[in-house]
C-alpha cells in the first residue's frame, strides 16, 4: 500500500545544473556525525600515506603548513540529500602528497581519529580532485566539520570526504569503509545518484 | 581525547528494529564486552544525523550496531561487541 | 513488527502559535502506554518519503491518538504536519513503540516528571493516563520552557487542576510579570524542592533536548537518585527526534 500524504512534497529541488537528482539546497552546514567528536591536537597531529608495499610517509601540522597551499571554490553534496553551493576551503593537494609515493595501488581507503574509514579509487584522489582541507570560509576547520584536517572530494558524496583524517592506506584491491559495509555505494557519485550498493 | 556529539537514547530505535525483532529491543539489556557497562538497551547513544543510525555504547562509546536502509533490504550490523538479553513471553 | 497504519488528521487543537495538536483517527489501533512513541511516514506523489518519531499526548484510547508537534521553521516535516496537514489528510503510523520510557500505571510508586519544552509530550500522556486509569500514584511535574508563550496544555496543567499532580513551570528566558522567579534555568535546587526526595525512590522520566536532559539526570544523580530509577528521552533539534 502506497499511502500518498496529500500536499507533502518534501525538500527537494533546485538549480539543475548544480543541484544533483534527489538532493536538495541548505544555507547551513549540518553537522553529520557517527560518534562524538574527537579531539585532534595540531601539536601531535600526522598525516600518514602508506603504500601496498608498506612504505610509510608522514607529514606533521607544520609540514603540511608548509606544502603549497590550494584554495578550492566547489560545491557539496550529502548522501542524506543536501547540498551546499559556493563553498570554500584552503588545504594541500593530493597530488602534492602523492608526489613523491611510489605505488601501484588502485585504492585508497581514508583512516580518521575515532574509527572511521572509507574507501575510494585513487584516481579520485589525483589531477586536482581532492585535498586534505584544513580552513573552510577562511576560518580552521571546526572539530565539528572535521577539524583540525578533513579529506575534502567533493566530486563525490559527501562521506568519502573523512572529517578528522589521519592517513590514507594505499590497495590493489578495494576494501570497504564505514557506510561501504554497510549498504552504501563504494564509489559515491552524486550526479549518477550512486547512493547504494546497487544503484 | 573526544566530546559527546549531539545523541538520542536507543528508544528511537524502537521502529526501525521493529522490522527486524519480533520483541521490543530498547527494554532488552546490554552487557558490553569492550568496558562492562550494562543495562537497558534504551540506554544507549543513537546518533541518526548520518546515512544511517550508528548505535554506541554509554561507557565506552564502542560501535553497537549499524541500521542502514537500502533499496536492497534492511543492512544490520550488530558489532559484536556484546551480549543482548532479549525480553520473551514463557 | 509494527505496522504501518493509516491515519486521517479529524481534529487539531493549537497549543502555542507554533506548537499544533493533531487528533488522528486510526483504525485498528489499541492503545498505548505513557510515554511511548510513534513513527509518522509521510510520502509525496513521486514515492519520496520522510519519517519522523513523535511522542504520544493522549491516554490510551481505541482508533485515536494526539501527537503535539513543535514547528522547526527549517524542518522538512514539522512545517507540513504544523502548517499545512489539514482535516481529512492522511499519512501512516507505525506503532505504538519503545517500552522503556513508559510509566507502569499500576505502580504505586511516586513519579517525578521532568520535561524541557516539547520534551512535555510523553509526561503529559502520563498524566493524562494516571487520570484516565484512576492512579493514586502521585505525580511531580516540572516543566522548562523559555517564555510563557511557549507553554502548552495550560489549562489541563494549570493551578491545581488535579490535587495529585503537582506542576512547576520553570521559566529560562522570560518569567510572566509579578512572579517570584526569575527567568533561570532549572537548577539541582529545583530538583530537590519540586521533586520527590531520593529517599522517596519515585521513579524520574526525563525528556527534551540532549543538553537539557544530561543536566537534569546529573542533577537527579547528584541528590542521590538510584540511576536505574532515572528513564530519559533526548530529542533533535529538528522535529521530535
Amino acid at each position: 500500500m502506497n499511502l500518498i500524504t496529500r500536499g507533502f512534497h518534501g525538500r527537494r529541488g533546485g538549480d539543475p545544473t548544480r543541484i544533483p537528482p534527489g538532493q536538495y539546497e541548505t544555507h547551513d552546514f549540518p553537522v553529520l556525525t557517527v560518534g562524538p567528536t574527537p579531539r585532534v591536537d595540531t601539536d601531535t597531529w600526522t598525516f600518514t600515506i602508506t603504500t601496498e608495499t608498506g612504505a610509510r610517509h608522514t607529514w606533521t601540522w607544520e609540514q603540511l603548513l608548509a606544502l603549497p597551499q590550494e584554495s578550492p571554490h566547489t560545491d557539496i553534496h550529502c548522501v542524506t540529500r543536501w547540498s551546499k553551493l559556493d563553498t570554500d576551503w584552503t588545504g594541500v593537494s593530493l597530488d602534492t602528497l602523492l608526489e613523491d609515493v611510489e605505488t601501484t595501488a588502485e585504492y585508497a581507503l581514508a583512516h580518521s581519529h575515532g574509527g572511521y574509514t572509507t574507501d575510494l579509487p585513487l584516481q579520485d584522489l589525483t589531477d586536482g580532485q581532492a585535498w586534505i582541507a584544513h580552513t573552510f570560509d577562511g576560518h580552521p576547520l571546526d572539530p565539528e566539520h572535521g577539524g583540525p584536517a578533513r579529506l575534502l572530494v567533493p566530486h563525490l558524496y559527501f562521506w568519502k570526504s573523512a572529517k578528522w583524517i589521519s592517513g590514507l592506506t594505499l590497495l590493489d584491491e578495494d576494501e570497504p569503509g564505514f557506510w561501504e559495509q554497510a549498504g552504501y555505494h563504494d564509489y559515491g557519485d552524486p550526479w549518477r545518484e550512486q547512493r547504494y550498493r546497487g544503484d | 581525547m573526544s566530546t559527546p556529539a549531539t545523541h538520542l537514547d536507543g528508544n528511537v530505535l524502537a521502529g526501525p528494529l521493529s522490522e527486524v525483532f519480533a520483541v521490543d529491543v530498547t527494554a532488552a539489556e546490554r552487557h558490553c564486552a569492550h568496558c562492562g557497562d550494562h543495562g537497558a538497551f534504551a540506554r544507549l547513544r543513537v546518533y541518526t544525523d548520518g546515512p544511517g543510525l550508528v548505535v554506541r555504547c554509554p561507557g565506552c562509546e564502542v560501535l553497537v550496531l549499524r541500521l542502514v536502509r537500502t533499496p536492497r533490504g534492511l543492512v544490520l550490523d550488530l558489532g559484536g561487541t556484546g551480549c543482548i538479553t532479549l525480553p520473551v513471553d514463557d | 513488527m509494527a505496522r504501518w497504519t493509516p491515519a486521517t488528521l479529524e481534529a487539531d487543537r493549537w497549543e502555542t502559535p507554533t506548537a499544533r495538536t493533531l487528533v488522528l483517527s486510526v483504525p485498528g489501533w489499541t492503545g498505548h502506554r505513557p510515554g511511548q512513541h510513534v513513527d509518522v511516514r509521510l510520502r509525496a506523489e513521486d514515492g519520496y518519503t520522510a519519517e519522523r518519531s513523535y511522542s504520544i499526548a493522549s491516554a490510551s484510547a481505541p482508533d485515536r491518538l494526539e501527537l503535539t508537534v513543535q514547528l522547526d521553521p527549517d524542518g522538512e516535516v514539522s512545517p507540513y504536519l504544523v502548517g499545512d496537514f489539514a482535516v481529512g489528510d492522511r499519512v501512516e503510523v507505525r506503532g505504538p513503540l519503545g517500552g522503556w520510557f513508559v510509566w507502569d500505571t499500576t505502580a504505586p510508586d511516586p513519579v517525578v516528571l521532568i520535561g524541557g519544552g516539547s520534551g512535555i509530550v510523553p509526561l503529559m500522556a502520563m498524566v493524562r493516563e494516571r487520570h484516565r486509569t484512576g492512579s493514586r500514584a502521585l505525580f511531580r511535574l516540572l516543566y522548562s520552557l523559555r517564555t510563557p508563550e511557549d507553554r502548552y496544555y495550560r489549562t489541563e496543567l494549570g493551578p491545581a487542576a488535579d490535587p495529585g499532580v503537582d506542576v512547576f513551570v520553570a521559566y529560562t528566558r522570560t518569567a510572566p510579570p509579578g512572579s517570584a522567579r526569575g527567568p533561570e534555568r532549572l537548577s539541582v535546587a529545583d530538583l530537590n524542592t519540586h521533586g520527590f526526595p531520593a529517599e522517596f525512590a519515585p521513579v524520574c522520566f526525563v525528556c527534551g533536548p540532549t543538553g537539557f536532559v544530561e543536566t537534569a539526570a546529573d542533577g537527579l544523580l547528584a541528590l542521590g537518585h538510584a540511576p536505574d530509577r532515572i528513564r530519559t528521552e533526548r530529542y533533535g533539534a529538528g522535529g521530535r527526534r
